[in-house]
């Protein structure tokens, strides 16, 4: 603990000297220790920890089921029995907040990881490959001049039908949001991957790794896509954002999940039918959406924060 | 400028048409019929017929080509004479999009719907513009004052909480519970006298007063971060060094220079907007452009989708350009790329 609370410069230099005495400090343990001073992003953390513990572990412990239909003790505002209230059917809204954030939260996290893998990849083959660049590049700037919201509005509606009979009412749904949302989302991506590859490329490393005949292939995966990790993870915890809100907004106009299989947005959907008689039902999915969107923002942040070197030894 | 103009434009066109291409294909393979919505009593062979006059059985470029050529063409053509109050040609001539499902030219519907999308989007983007300006520039120059503080963390909350939930909480507070606002928009509702202005502006500060903030938390962001960008720049320590007026450095120097950006960005959002009021309009019940767009998908309405879709599309080649163009003029340098 004595090595951490040094001033890292003076650390530095005395690891020239005395080598044997100093602790071994990773690149994330240092990343770590510039999170830590980004009290937003600390804060963001621990919110998005109460929410995915919340979500993934409360059910298990909470009483009442989601999808139990009780039409006697319907649209009940919040009391301690129900801490959330009742719908229109009964069900209990808090139990039904948990389970949609299961869902919310893996579209979240599986369509990113899908955009991020294509912009990755799209950004390093257009980057360092200057035969596809062109091509690549072009084909980005299609993508986002097409009224992504309109088209996945059509999208859903075409081929939902088709991919519930295929793969069953939950799965296909779900298969279906994940897939558009991840192949509209990775532009920004691959052009900022593809920015850091042409900076890249030219360093002295990558010519000395040219020069002793490493195989292109291996310039990559050793090379270069070590070094667009710290883009790509922000742009990650970004992507993860935008998800959510774009499958909040497609179950918000009622094209994203059914309602025996909810989401937040779906929530917010079925509950502002309601709004004058159970005002407080569209709070609570409301608040969840928004509480995670803003602690992955600020995560955001801090992560862009804690993988900047020239940031750190301030 | 001029080459610069003419390239962009170039570049523009193919992206365009490639567009139309996706948009057409997409919607082919929906599963519509446009015969669907006519009574059970109209026998087939009559169905087969309307099919055909439509030019549902021809092949798939060909009704490409003729919808391009209703597109870009035939409806602009119909469009201008309205406006203008001209005649260009024979109109009669000229065959139109129909709906099918209001059985009317596509393009008058979407005409109708207009007004009230512009109405409540654009008075929202001008106080967005208005709110967002000053807000960045007084961060900027304040750099982490409280007030800047205060205004980050506003406006992260502005651009993280989607619309659709301020929108359902606005309605809660201000409809629901204190009754001061309507929640649902009256787009029959005619200004006459003072009450029903007074009406008018009641209705409209719901939606206005929720997106003007969603509109303005990026921007304020922007402008700020682009403010101190140019604020440690070495003229303006000219400027400063030489007797300045602080005023005159902040606004005449730094300002206009900031500005360059954020101007280029306001035009990148006009786009944004409308896609922004697809879902405003379902919050606050508008009919308009929005709401035409979700109904149609509704009622798997292909021409009308087809139609809005690309004039989104439109829009946002148009507003790129218009962006190119505009940092190009206001900054000399870029233009030589």
């Amino acid at each position: 603990m004595a090595t951490t609370q040094r001033r890292p410069t003076e650390s530095q230099s005395q690891s020239h000297l005395d080598v044997t005495g100093a602790k071994h400090r990773s690149l994330w343990s240092d990343v770590w220790r510039q999170f830590r001073r980004h009290k937003g992003a600390v804060a963001g953390l621990l919110v998005l920890g109460v929410i995915v513990v919340g979500c993934f572990f409360g059910p298990m412990v909470y009483p009442h089921d989601p999808f139990d239909i009780n039409t006697s003790i319907a649209n009940q505002p919040p009391s301690s029995e129900f801490p959330f209230g009742t719908d229109n059917l009964g069900r209990d809204v808090l139990a039904r907040v948990m389970i949609g954030g299961r869902i919310s939260l893996a579209v979240g996290l599986t369509a990113m990881s899908l955009g991020v893998i294509i912009g990755t990849t799209v950004g390093i083959l257009a980057g360092f490959f200057p035969k596809l660049d062109g091509w690549l590049m072009r084909g980005t700037d299609l993508f986002l001049a097409l009224p992504i919201l309109p088209l996945l509005l059509v999208i859903i509606m075409l081929f939902r039908d088709s991919l519930r009979n295929a793969f069953g009412p939950e799965i296909g749904v779900f298969l279906l949001v994940v897939f558009i949302i991840g192949i509209t989302s990775w532009m920004q991506t691959a052009r900022i991957v593809r920015g850091e590859v042409l900076a890249l490329k030219s360093q002295e490393f990558v010519v000395a790794a040219e020069s002793i005949g490493t195989r292109k292939r291996n310039i990559v995966m050793r090379h270069i896509f070590p070094n667009v990790l710290s883009p790509v993870m922000v742009a990650a915890a970004l992507g993860v954002a935008v998800a959510i809100i774009t499958e909040s907004a497609l179950s918000f106009l009622g094209l994203g999940f059914p309602s025996d299989f909810p989401t937040w947005g779906r929530l917010l959907f079925d509950a502002k039918d309601f709004i004058n008689l159970t005002p407080m039902r569209v709070i609570w999915p409301g608040v969840l959406i928004s509480l995670t969107v803003i602690s992955v923002n600020f995560l955001g942040d801090g992560l862009r924060d804690a993988l900047d070197p020239t940031l750190r030894s301030k | 400028m001029g080459r610069y103009i003419a390239r962009r434009v170039l570049i523009a066109i193919p992206t365009l048409i490639v567009i139309s291409f996706v948009i057409f294909a997409i919607l082919d393979l929906a599963p519509g019929d446009p015969t669907a919505s006519l009574p059970l009593t109209v026998p087939p062979d009559v169905r087969e017929q309307i099919r055909e006059t439509l030019g549902f059985n021809d092949p798939f470029i060909l009704r490409w080509v003729k919808w391009m050529r209703q597109m870009f063409v035939y409806e602009p053509l119909n469009v201008i004479e309205r406006v203008f109050n001209v005649s260009i040609g024979d109109g009669s001539e000229r065959t139109r999009i129909i709906s099918w499902s209001s059985r009317g030219p596509v393009v008058d519907t979407i005409i109708e719907r207009l007004p009230q999308t512009f109405w409540v989007l654009g008075l929202a983007f001008v106080f967005g513009i208005l709110i967002a300006i000053p807000v960045g520039v007084i961060s900027a120059y304040k750099q982490y004052s409280i007030f800047d503080n205060v205004g980050t963390f506003v406006s992260m909350i502005g651009y993280s909480v989607p619309t659709f939930f301020t929108g359902l909480l606005a309605i809660v507070i201000f409809s629901v519970w204190l009754g001061w606002f309507p929640s649902f928009y009256d787009t029959t509702h005619h200004v006459t006298d003072w009450p029903s202005f007074v009406f008018q502006v009641k209705q409209m500060a719901m939606p206005v007063a929720v997106l003007s903030l969603f509109n303005a938390a990026a921007l304020s962001r922007f402008t700020r971060s682009s403010m101190l960008d140019n604020l440690s720049k070495d003229y303006v320590r000219t400027a400063r060094s030489k007797g300045l007026v602080e005023n005159r450095v902040l606004v005449i120097h730094v300002l206009r220079n900031s500005l360059i950006p954020v101007v280029t960005l306001i035009a990148l959002q006009i786009p944004g907007i409308f896609a922004g009021a697809i879902i405003t309009e379902q919050i606050f019940r508008i009919n308009g452009v929005g709401q035409l767009l979700i109904s149609a998908i509704q009622g798997a309405d292909v021409p009308m989708v087809q139609t809005l879709t690309f004039i989104f599309a439109v829009l946002i080649v148009m507003f790129n350009l218009i962006a190119d163009v505009i940092y190009g003029f206001l900054d000399p340098r870029i233009r030589y790329d």
